[in-house]
């Protein structure tokens, strides 16, 4: 089963990659050992619902800061959100640009929360692709007949 | 198929779950699920209320479900109704004071965590929550 031992490499190295980049943190690990036989896609499932909700708070974000008013304290909800999410399922650099935005709503500046919510969307499809990459990956592997490694 | 030969379903501690955070709460559902509970979520304050019976016209109904729920974990942070004014409700009312609430929030302020344990909170946790975290708050459940 050359092929699995293979594909089980790659995954362990592409994952150690994601984690050596600071990309994704414990939380993601915490994820991941939530998921058992019984709930055999939890972490899909719940990374899905994270790129629904996230997509949906883009629009939101974007309508708001197209405001002729701004309203500052929508803005710093719909980031709090996003920061709470991303958060939850160990996506550490959205985080971390999600507390940048917090400062800048409270400061009011419209200057840097519109380069924060072009620096977010960045983040987010980046990370985005490194996850659906990781699960294809994950897919391959139980469709050539492995298990996916524990960690 | 699930089998629960050693104990019934009914002797499972059934905890209200209230999040308005989608992510957190299909999260914190499988916490509480891994830790042997039944879990109810609520994706706001007004939810959790009518589901436990507290809102007004509910008041005299028979159906309420607040004594078959053993424990509240909410949010901090909610729009319209927060965490903390969740708590003081469920504390009021003669039919759910007895009901631990246990309030999470993803800032650490001490003012705001005191005013929830002031307040009759069982708990104040940060977010995100881990596995071991729920296990100690569910622990003391199981009779």
């Amino acid at each position: 089963m050359d092929n699995v031992i293979q594909l089980q490499k790659k995954l362990v190295d592409y994952k150690t990659s994601l984690f050596n980049e600071g990309i994704l943190d414990d939380q993601f690990t915490q994820l991941q050992q939530l998921q058992d036989e019984s709930n055999p896609d939890f972490v899909v499932e719940v990374v899905s619902l994270f790129f629904k909700d996230s997509e949906r708070l883009f629009d939101e974000l974007t309508k708001t800061l197209d405001q002729q008013n701004i309203d500052f304290n929508r803005l710093d909800a719909h980031v709090h959100q996003l920061k709470g999410s991303s958060s939850s399922i160990g996506a550490q650099r959205v985080q971390r640009v999600c507390i940048l935005f917090r400062n800048y709503c409270e400061g009011r500046n419209i200057e840097e929360c519109l380069k924060c919510l072009q620096q977010l969307k960045r983040e987010y499809y980046f990370v985005k692709n490194k996850l659906e990459t990781l699960f294809k990956l994950e897919k391959q592997i139980m469709e050539a007949g492995g298990t996916i490694p524990v960690q | 198929m699930e089998f629960s030969c050693v104990t019934s379903s009914s002797s499972k501690p059934h905890v209200l779950a209230v999040d308005d955070n989608l992510v957190d709460r299909k999260l914190v559902e499988m916490l509480l699920k891994k830790s042997s509970c039944k879990v109810t979520t609520a994706e706001n304050g007004l939810r959790a209320l009518e589901y436990l019976g507290l809102v007004d016209e509910q008041e005299n109904s028979l159906e309420s479900n607040e004594s078959k729920v053993s424990m509240v974990i909410t949010d901090y942070c909610m729009p319209g109704m927060t965490g903390y004014e969740l708590l003081k409700k469920i504390k009021e009312s003669s039919t759910t004071k007895g009901v631990p609430v246990v309030v999470m929030s993803s800032e650490n302020i001490p003012t705001r965590i005191n005013k929830c344990l002031e307040e009759g909170a069982q708990m104040f946790m940060l977010k995100p929550l881990k596995p071991s975290d729920v296990q100690k708050l569910t622990c003391n459940l199981v009779n």
